[in-house]
């Protein structure tokens, strides 16, 4: 397939896939990063290149309700946000998944109050881990946009139905311009196809109810039924990702696993920070210690049966938060992983770096690497440690 | 009460004007009981009963009390309470504490 290499910034990235999927809505409140995303979408929009319907809110909670209502009308809905943004969106939130709606959303990661700050951090993603979303992560601006295009694919699989949250880091790439691949018009189209719905609130032949009361005596089941879904997941997303791959040439699965064949020692990571790590990790390769990582893409749902089969046998797992869980032990992907390991005898350790946007920087996983090296060799360390911090 | 695997995807409810189907008579705790000798068919717990749970034949000239409809009676007693019999001594219904 013959794609356009261009120079974008994460934010327009994604405003592309997403304007190649041609949703029939869009609802968005502005946020810092997220807000150039959608800036380019009303681009978009008012110039005529995208018939999509924006419904301009006076809130995120508003955002994603009007999102939900679209998506049960039987429409193709995104929307975007960063941080606080999603923090207030967090009612909606739930609903949206427990509704099996297909929304879209760009969420520009960015940390939470207080004290403000504008910067990367995963804290507001992590707040909803458990809201029932699907949680992919982006290295780069290709990879956003790769996501932006295949969330449409996975939220829409009659299988599934569930709402997909696209995450990348704010500014760190949804503010740096960075050359990718884009798929012709066509072809995105001809990947992600026309919308089709489960059920509609438009159709008065068989009117449904949405949403309604439900207490002791259905709670319960309408969250079994919920939970079994995401069984399915793991299944339609390397499906996806395999058509997506073989038209693009880019190859995806639940992680990407870096340098892993021969690995004794393995990062496990998030996001952008995966760049980073992989430089520093080269150098090490060079000095003959074997260090790889694991870097995933596919957060919520866990795929735990993976990451307990792809560190299987390794020396030392070092697994690293760009948020911290207040009262929590570790941060959220370091008891992910420690739990998934369950039962295998490889030490698993946690970090916490990157808080409010501070700089990873080489040094930092200099020290993971080093630290990795030492527990390989039998050596002791905090289960939980901090990484560029003043103390 | 239908399974997991029954329901609709997403809690949606697909067949219109099914609440009639509900039986919303599953969370009492005190429950009447008629005691058909002492009633004297004066239709006050009929027209009290704030659920329609006084079941009624009127195929006769008048009205006559024949029990509770326990699909849909929450047990609040209000019928007990209204019962011109039970002030005189003699209850015509009773309320005690449902067995489940």
């Amino acid at each position: 397939m013959q794609q356009k290499l261009v120079a974008l910034s994460g934010n327009e990235a994604v405003a592309y896939a997403f304007k190649q999927a041609r949703p029939h809505v869009a609802a968005a409140f502005p946020i810092t990063p997220q807000t150039e995303m959608m800036h380019k979408y009303a681009e978009f929009v008012a110039n005529g290149e995208s018939a999509t319907e924006m419904i301009l809110v006076e809130s995120e909670h508003s955002a994603m309700s009007a999102a939900v209502g679209s998506a049960a009308a039987g429409a193709r809905t995104f929307t975007a946000t960063s941080s606080a943004g999603f923090a207030l969106m967090w009612e909606v939130v739930y609903i949206a998944a427990s509704l099996r709606l297909p929304i879209c959303m760009a969420m520009v990661n960015r940390a939470l109050s207080g004290n403000i700050n504008i910067h990367c951090d995963h804290s507001d993603s992590m707040g909803g881990r458990d809201a029932g979303w699907i949680h992919l992560f982006s290295e780069n601006a290709q990879e956003s946009y790769d996501n932006g295009l295949m969330a449409w694919r996975i939220a829409e699989h009659m299988d599934v139905r569930l709402p997909v949250m696209v995450n990348y880091d704010g500014f760190i790439i949804s503010h740096t311009a960075d050359a990718l691949h884009m798929l012709p018009d066509e072809a995105a189209w001809k990947f992600i196809g026309p919308y089709k719905h489960k059920y509609t609130l438009l159709d008065v032949e068989n009117p449904i109810t949405v949403g309604p009361l439900d207490l002791t005596d259905y709670y319960f089941e309408h969250k079994t039924s919920q939970l079994a879904a995401y069984d399915k997941v793991p299944g339609v997303v390397q499906a996806v990702s395999d058509e997506f791959g073989k038209l693009t040439g880019r190859h995806y699965g639940f992680a990407e696993e870096y340098l892993l064949d021969d690995a004794e020692m393995v990062m496990v990571i998030l996001g952008s920070s995966a760049g980073t790590a992989k430089d520093v990790i080269d150098e090490y390769r060079a000095k003959g210690v074997k260090a790889g990582l694991l870097k995933l893409r596919m957060f919520r749902p866990f795929p735990a049966a993976y990451v307990a089969k792809v560190l299987a046998g390794r020396k030392a797992v070092a697994v690293l938060d760009r948020s911290a869980s207040f009262g929590g032990f570790g941060g959220p992907v370091f008891t992910e992983v420690r739990s998934a390991m369950y039962g295998q005898k490889v030490p698993v350790h946690g970090y916490i770096y990157g808080l409010g946007g501070r700089d990873f920087d080489l040094r930092q996983v200099a020290t993971v690497l080093d630290n990795l090296q030492k527990v390989a060799a039998g050596g002791q360390i905090e289960d939980v440690n901090l990484l560029g911090v003043r103390l | 009460m239908i399974k997991t695997s029954e329901l609709h995807e997403g809690g949606i409810i697909r067949e219109a004007g099914n609440a009639s189907t509900y039986k919303t008579g599953d969370w009492r705790t005190f429950v009447p009981q008629f005691v058909q000798e002492n009633c004297i068919h004066c239709m006050f717990c009929w027209i009290y009963c704030p659920d329609s749970a006084i079941d009624i034949d009127t195929s006769g000239p008048k009205p006559l009390m024949k029990g509770i409809i326990m699909d849909h009676c929450k047990g609040c007693g209000i019928c007990a309470h209204e019962c011109p019999p039970v002030k005189k001594g003699k209850a015509a219904l009773v309320m005690v504490r449902e067995e489940k």
